[in-house]
C-alpha cells in the first residue's frame, strides 16, 4: 500500500476543480474565461499527478499495486481501489487526452462554458475512476455514471440533430448495463463478494460462466462497439462536438475493451473460449464491413467513426485470441488508437470550426492554404491505415500474429482490412487535402493556429514516438499480461481435461535442435 | 559507419523536411545531396570491406517490438547481400538527389521531393539492412508511403492523385500475404530473426499446416505468401497494374523508386529467404511462372506505347519478371547480378527520359519527338548506351546479367524452366524491338515537334548530364568488372551463406555448360529487334499505322495493356462501392437501426420534443436524475440482496 491515496487524489481532482468551476464567476463572460482556464489547469495538473503513477508503477509484478481500500455502504461493498499493468496506462490515456479536449474547446463553445467545463471534469473522474476500481459495484457506478456527462456533452453541445443522437447512444448503453446490473447481483449471490480480485479466483461452473459472460458482453459489445451494435456511434461522433468525439473515441470505447479483459477472460475463461469463435466472427465482420461502409461515406467524422469500429474489431479479435501477442496487441492497439482517433477527430475539427461542415464534397485542396495541416493530417492517416514506424503499426500487427496462432481464418480476414484501410483513409485524404483549390468559400481558409498545434503536436508525438519505441508500454503491460494468459491457458486446460478433450496441435514440425527451441506446437 | 549510411538520409529528410521553410530550398537540397552522397561514398566503402574482405556484422541499434517470444529489434545486417543493396540504393539515389537539382529547379515545392527522396533512402536502407521480418516489413512499408508520396507529388493533379493512391493499395495486397507469411513463420518457428528462421529451411519442408480449415505443406505456403508480398512490390503480373501509372511522378523520381531501387524489394526478398525458397518445389515454380509471364507480358505492352516514360515503366516490369525468373530457378546470385546491373542502366534510362523531358518542356509524347538527335547530342549518346546495354548488347552491363539469367533458365531443373526459356527469348526480341523503338522515334527521323517548343529544345545543365555519365559507365562496365564475383568462378567466395543453394541445385555451375545455341538465342533476338525497329520506323514509317489498322483488336488489346485496368475496376472497384453503399443504407439503416433502436428511439423522441418545449435544459436535469436513480437502484439492491 502506497503513502499517498495517488489514486483517488488522481480520481477526484477533476471534481474539486469542477466544483471551482462551479463556483466561479457567474458573468457569463468571465465565468467562461476562468472556466476555461480552471479546467485547462486542472486536467494539466491532473495529467502531471497521473504521471507519479507510472513513475513508481512496478511492472515486475501482476499483483495490484496502490491499493486502497475501505469499508463502504455498510461492509458490503468496499470502496477498493488498485492499479495493474493493464488499467495503469488507461489512465494515463485518459489524463493525457483530457486537457487537449480543453484545449480543443476554447473557442468552439461559446454556450454555457461552465457547465460545459464542469461536464468534461465529471467525465474524466468518472472515467479514471473506471480503470482504478476494484470492486464491482464502485465499477459500475464509475461505468454507467460516465455515460452521463458524455450523454449531456452530445445532446447540449451537439449538433442539430443532436437528440436523437443521445438517445441512440443512450439506449444502446441501457441495454447492455441493464443486463452487467443483473450479472453483478447475480456474482454477489452467488461468490458472497463483489471485489474483483477475490472473484478472479472464485470458480464459477462452467453453465454459469455461459450466463455471466453473455450478460457482460452485451454491455461491453455495446460500448466497443462491435458490429451489430455499432450504428449508434457514427451518429453520436457526428452530432457531439470535437472534443467530445475526442474523448468518446479516445478513451469511452476503451472501456468495453477493458472490460473485457478486467471480467470477462480472467473470470470467465470457458465461457470466453466457448464464445470465442462467435467473437471473432463478429470482430472480423466489422474489420470488413464498417471499412467498406467507411469508404461510401460522406461526411468525414462518419467516416472516421466507422474506421473506430474496425480498428476495434483487432482489439476484440486480439483480445479472445488470449494469446500474449493477441492480448498484449489488443491493450496497444486500444491506446494507441486513444491518441490516433483522437488526433483525427481534432483534424475534423480544425476544418470544422473554420468552414462549419463535415461534408467531404465541401473540401478539396486544402493543401495549398494549410501546409502543417496537410501534413499533420498525412501523419494521422497513415497511422490510421496501421503504417510501420507509427503507434498504429504494433498493435494492429501484433493482434493479427497473435490471433493467426489461434485461428488462421480469422487473422486472414482481419488482415484483409489492411487493404481496405488504406482505401478509406487514402481516398479521404485525397478528397479533402489533395487537388485544385477551386471551391471560394475555402479561398481564404487559414492553416493551424497555435493553440491548434499545441493541441495536435503531444498526438502526434505520441504516435510517432509508441511507433518507433513502445518498450515502455510492453514493459508495463507484459507481466500482468503473461498473469492474464497464464491463468486463463490452465483453467482451459483444467476444464479440457475434465471433459477428456485434446487439443489438436494447427501444424506439424520438428524444428531442427542446432537453433534455439522453438515453443511447443500448438495453442493451449 | 553502418549507422550513418542508414541514417543520415533520414537526418537529411527530417532537415529538409521540418525546416525546409526557414533554412530555405538551397540549404535543403544542398543537405539532403550532400547527406545521401556522403552515404553513397561510405557504401562503396562498405562494399568493399563486407563483400570482398568478407567482414559480415551485426549492429543492434533499438529494441522495437518485444511481446512475450516475440521480438524484433532495430537491427542493421550487414553481409554481402546487404552491401550490394546498399551501393545500388545509395549510388543511385546520390545521383538521382544531384540529377533533381537541375530537373526540378523551376518547381516551387522542390524542398519536398527533397524531404520525400531521402526518406525513401531511409526505407529502403531499413529494408536491406533488416535482421528480422518485422523491421523488413518496416522498410517495405516505409518506401511504400515514399512512393505514394511521390507519385503524388504534383497533387493538383487528379490523375497523379489516382496513380498515388493505387499504388499504394495495390501494394497493400501484396502486404496482405506478406503480414500472414510472417504470421505462419511466427507460429511455427516461434521467432522473426532471420537466422533462426533459415535456418529451419529443410525442416519446415516437411511440415504440414492447418490453413484456413485445409492441411497444406508449411513451407510451400509461407513462401507463396512471402512471394505474394513481392508482387505486389516488385510490379509483377497481375499486382502490376500501378507501376505504369506511378510514371505522373517527377522523373527523377521514376528513376529512383520505379525503376532501380524500390521496385526491386520483391526480388531482394525472394532472393534473402532463399534458404526457404531453396526446399519449395511448388512456390518456386509459380515464381518462376510469374516472373517469366511478366517478362512477357509486360514487353508486349511496351512495344506499342506511345508516352515515353511508360515504355521504359513496362520495361522494367519485364525486366523483374527476369530477376524473379533467375530467382525461381535457384539462380540468385543471377537474379542480383540483373538487379545491380539492372539499376543503372534503367537508371540511365528513366533520367534520359527525363533529360528528354526536360529539353522538351515537358512534353511525353513520342509522336510530338523525332530528330532531337542534333539538338540534344549528349542525352541521346547516353540513352544509346543505355538501351545497349538493356537490350544486351556484347560486353555492356545487360548482356553479362540477362544472358546469365536465360542460361540458367536453360539449364535450371525446375519444371517450368522451358517455359521461362521460350518467354524469355521472346522477350528479348520484344525488348530490343521497343528499346530501339522509343530511340528511334524520340532521336531519329524528321520532326514531329510545333516548332514553337522546337525553338527552345537545349541540352541540359552539367548538373543533370553528369549522373548520367556516372550511370553510362556504370551501365557499360558493371557487368564486365562484377561478372566474375557475382555470377562467375568466384561466386561462392563473394556470396558466403548470404544466399544458400538446395545441395542438389547446381544451376549455378551448370548455366555455364549450355548449348551454343542457347548462348546466342539472346544475341541473335537482339539484332532482329533491332532491325524490326529500324525496318518500322526508319525504313518504313508508314507501316506502324497500318499493321496496327489491320490488326486492329491485338492492337487495342496491347494499348490497353490487356484491359487490365477496366477488369479491375469492374470486378473490384465497382463492387466495392456498392457493396459499401448497400452495407451502410441497408445494413445498418434499415435491418439494424430499422429493428433495433429507432422504432424506440422514435417514440422518446416524441416524448421529448414535448418536453422540450415545457423546459429548456431537460437533457441537462434528466441526466442528473438518471445518476441518481442508478445510484439509489444499486445501493438498493446491494443491500436487499446482502447475505
Amino acid at each position: 500500500m502506497s503513502e499517498v491515496p495517488i489514486l483517488s487524489l488522481v480520481t477526484f481532482l477533476p471534481l474539486i476543480g469542477a466544483l471551482l468551476i462551479f463556483l466561479g464567476p457567474n458573468d457569463e463572460e468571465a465565468g467562461a474565461r476562468s472556466a476555461r482556464s480552471m479546467a485547462l489547469w486542472t486536467t494539466a495538473f491532473t495529467f502531471l499527478i497521473s504521471l507519479y503513477i507510472w513513475v513508481t508503477f512496478d511492472s515486475t509484478t501482476a499483483d495490484l499495486q496502490m491499493v486502497e481500500k475501505y469499508d463502504w455502504l455498510g461492509g458490503a461493498i468496499n470502496y477498493h481501489m488498485g492499479v495493474d499493468g493493464i488499467s495503469m496506462l488507461f489512465i494515463i490515456l485518459t489524463t493525457f487526452l483530457m486537457p487537449l479536449c480543453i484545449l480543443a474547446s476554447w473557442t468552439s463553445i461559446t454556450k454555457r462554458v461552465k457547465e460545459y467545463m464542469i461536464a468534461f471534469l465529471v467525465l474524466e473522474a468518472l472515467v479514471i475512476g473506471v480503470f482504478c476500481a476494484q470492486d464491482l459495484v464502485l465499477f459500475y457506478l464509475f461505468f454507467e455514471g460516465g455515460l452521463i456527462p458524455m450523454f449531456l456533452i452530445i445532446g447540449v453541445w451537439g449538433g442539430s440533430n443532436r437528440i436523437y443522437a443521445s438517445f441512440k447512444f443512450f439506449l444502446y448503453t441501457l441495454l447492455g448495463s441493464v443486463l452487467m446490473l443483473l450479472a453483478i447481483m447475480y456474482m454477489y449471490n452467488e461468490a458472497g463478494t463483489t471485489d474483483i480480485p477475490t472473484l478472479m479466483e472464485f470458480d464459477f461452473t462452467a453453465d454459469v460462466q455461459m450466463w455471466l459472460w453473455l450478460a457482460f458482453f452485451a454491455s461491453f459489445a455495446v460500448k466497443m462497439p462491435m458490429w451489430p451494435v455499432h450504428t449508434w456511434l457514427p451518429d453520436a461522433h457526428v452530432e457531439a462536438p470535437t472534443a467530445g468525439s475526442v474523448i468518446l473515441a479516445g478513451i469511452l470505447l476503451k472501456l468495453g475493451g477493458y472490460g473485457f479483459i478486467r471480467f470477462c477472460l480472467p473470470m470467465f475463461p470457458i465461457a470466453s473460449d466457448f464464445f470465442s469463435p462467435m467473437v471473432f466472427t463478429l470482430s472480423v465482420i466489422a474489420i470488413v464491413y464498417t471499412s467498406i461502409v467507411a469508404i461510401v461515406q460522406e461526411d468525414m467524422k462518419k467516416l472516421i467513426a466507422y474506421s473506430s469500429v474496425a480498428h476495434m474489431g483487432f482489439v476484440t479479435m486480439g483480445l479472445f485470441a488470449a494469446t500474449q501477442q493477441g492480448v498484449q496487441g489488443a491493450v496497444f492497439q486500444m491506446l494507441s488508437h486513444g491518441w490516433i482517433s483522437g488526433a483525427l477527430f481534432l483534424c475534423v475539427g480544425v476544418v470544422y470550426d473554420r468552414m462549419h461542415t463535415r461534408e467531404i464534397a465541401a473540401y478539396g485542396g486544402l493543401v495549398h492554404r494549410m501546409p502543417v495541416y496537410a501534413a499533420v493530417f498525412m501523419l494521422f492517416t497513415m497511422a490510421n491505415v496501421g503504417l510501420p514506424g507509427t503507434s498504429g503499426f504494433v498493435g494492429e500487427f501484433l493482434t493479427i500474429v497473435g490471433t493467426f496462432q489461434v485461428s488462421t481464418t480469422t487473422a486472414f480476414v482481419a488482415a484483409s482490412g489492411v487493404i481496405f484501410s488504406a482505401c478509406y483513409a487514402l481516398y479521404l485524404y485525397r478528397r479533402v487535402i489533395f487537388g485544385e483549390l477551386d471551391k471560394d468559400t475555402l479561398k481564404s481558409i487559414t492553416d493551424l493556429n497555435r493553440r491548434e498545434v499545441l493541441t495536435i503536436a503531444p498526438l502526434v508525438v505520441a504516435t510517432l514516438f509508441f511507433g518507433v519505441y513502445p518498450l515502455p508500454i510492453f514493459e508495463v503491460t507484459q507481466v500482468s499480461i503473461e498473469h492474464l494468459v497464464s491463468g486463463y491457458d490452465a483453467a482451459l486446460q483444467a476444464h479440457n481435461a475434465s471433459l477428456g478433450i485434446v487439443p489438436e496441435p494447427a501444424f506439424t514440425f520438428e524444428p531442427l535442435t542446432t537453433t534455439p527451441p522453438a515453443p511447443a506446437a500448438g495453442h493451449h | 559507419m553502418y549507422q550513418a549510411i542508414v541514417f543520415l538520409p533520414l537526418l537529411g529528410a527530417l532537415i529538409a523536411g521540418l525546416f525546409g521553410r526557414s533554412i530555405g530550398d538551397k540549404a535543403s537540397r544542398m543537405i539532403t545531396t550532400g547527406f545521401v552522397i556522403i552515404s553513397a561514398l561510405l557504401s562503396w566503402v562498405a562494399f568493399f570491406e563486407v563483400a570482398i574482405s568478407g567482414n559480415w556484422t551485426t549492429i543492434h541499434v533499438l529494441t522495437w517490438i518485444d511481446s512475450g517470444a516475440f521480438e524484433a529489434d532495430w537491427t542493421l545486417r550487414i553481409d554481402t547481400l546487404t552491401a550490394v543493396m546498399l551501393v545500388v540504393v545509395n549510388s543511385v539515389s546520390a545521383l538521382v538527389h544531384v540529377y533533381s537539382n537541375g530537373y526540378m529547379h523551376d518547381d516551387p515545392h522542390k524542398t519536398r521531393v527533397f524531404a520525400y527522396l531521402s526518406l525513401f533512402t531511409f526505407a529502403r536502407l531499413m529494408l536491406v539492412t533488416a535482421n528480422n521480418l518485422v523491421q523488413l516489413f518496416f522498410g517495405w512499408e516505409g518506401v511504400g508511403l515514399a512512393s505514394y508520396l511521390l507519385i503524388g507529388f504534383w497533387y493538383k493533379k487528379p490523375t497523379a492523385n489516382a496513380a498515388a493512391m493505387k499504388a499504394f493499395i495495390v501494394n497493400r495486397v501484396g502486404d496482405f500475404g506478406l503480414i500472414l507469411g510472417i504470421s505462419t513463420i511466427f507460429l511455427t518457428v516461434g521467432s522473426v530473426e532471420f537466422d533462426t528462421i533459415f535456418a529451419q529451411g529443410p525442416a519446415l519442408a516437411l511440415g504440414t499446416f492447418n490453413f484456413l480449415g485445409y492441411t497444406v505443406p508449411l513451407l510451400e505456403t509461407i513462401c507463396l505468401l512471402l512471394f505474394m508480398g513481392a508482387m505486389g512490390k516488385s510490379a509483377q503480373f497481375m499486382l502490376h497494374t500501378w507501376l505504369p501509372d506511378a510514371m505522373e511522378g517527377p522523373t527523377p523520381v521514376s528513376a529512383l523508386i520505379h525503376a532501380a531501387t524500390m521496385v526491386t524489394a520483391g526480388v531482394f526478398l525472394v532472393v534473402r529467404f532463399s534458404p526457404l525458397f531453396e526446399f519449395t518445389e511448388f512456390a518456386s515454380t509459380f515464381v518462376v511462372v510469374i516472373g517469366a509471364t511478366t517478362a512477357f507480358f509486360a514487353a508486349t505492352i511496351g512495344l506499342v506505347q506511345n508516352d515515353i516514360k511508360r515504355v521504359v515503366a513496362y520495361s522494367t516490369c519485364s525486366q523483374l519478371g527476369y530477376m524473379f525468373v533467375a530467382a525461381g530457378v535457384g539462380a540468385y546470385e543471377a537474379a542480383m547480378f540483373h538487379l545491380f546491373t539492372h539499376a543503372f542502366f534503367k537508371a540511365l534510362l528513366f533520367l534520359g527520359s527525363g533529360s528528354v523531358i526536360h529539353a522538351m518542356h515537358h512534353e511525353q509524347d513520342m509522336r510530338k519527338m523525332g530528330g532531337l538527335f542534333k539538338m540534344i547530342p549528349l542525352t541521346y549518346f547516353m540513352m544509346l548506351i543505355g538501351t545497349l546495354a538493356l537490350t544486351g548488347f556484347p560486353f555492356t552491363s545487360g548482356y553479362f546479367s540477362k544472358d546469365a539469367i536465360i542460361e540458367a533458365a536453360y539449364a535450371a531443373h525446375n519444371p517450368a524452366h522451358m517455359y521461362a526459356f521460350a518467354l524469355l527469348v521472346i522477350a528479348a526480341l520484344f525488348t530490343s524491338f521497343y528499346s530501339w523503338r522509343l530511340v528511334f522515334l524520340t532521336f531519329h527521323g524528321p520532326s514531329r515537334a510545333s516548332k514553337e517548343v522546337l525553338s527552345h529544345v537545349h541540352e541540359s545543365p552539367s548538373v543533370m548530364t553528369i549522373p548520367l555519365i556516372i550511370l553510362a559507365v556504370g551501365a557499360l562496365a558493371a557487368g564486365a568488372f562484377f561478372s566474375s564475383s557475382f555470377v562467375g568462378h568466384n561466386f561462392e567466395a563473394f556470396w558466403q551463406t548470404a544466399i544458400v543453394h538446395n545441395p542438389t541445385n547446381h544451376v549455378m555451375h551448370d548455366f555455364h555448360d549450355v548449348p551454343q545455341w542457347v548462348v546466342l538465342s539472346p544475341f541473335v533476338m537482339m539484332v532482329l529487334g533491332f532491325v524490326g525497329a529500324w525496318y518500322f520506323y526508319i525504313a518504313r514509317p508508314e507501316l506502324p499505322k497500318e499493321m496496327a489498322e489491320t490488326h486492329a483488336p491485338l492492337y487495342r488489346f496491347l494499348l490497353n495493356k490487356w484491359y487490365f485496368d477496366e477488369i479491375y475496376n469492374v470486378v473490384f472497384v465497382k463492387p466495392t462501392f456498392w457493396l459499401g453503399r448497400l452495407l451502410w443504407k441497408i445494413g445498418d439503416g434499415r435491418i439494424i437501426d430499422g429493428f433495433g433502436p429507432n422504432g424506440l428511439a422514435a417514440r422518446v423522441l416524441d416524448v421529448t420534443r414535448g418536453l422540450n418545449r415545457i423546459q429548456t435544459g431537460f437533457v441537462y436535469h434528466y441526466a442528473f436524475a438518471m445518476l441518481l436513480g442508478v445510484a439509489a437502484l444499486i445501493t438498493y439492491f446491494m443491500f436487499g440482496g446482502a447475505h
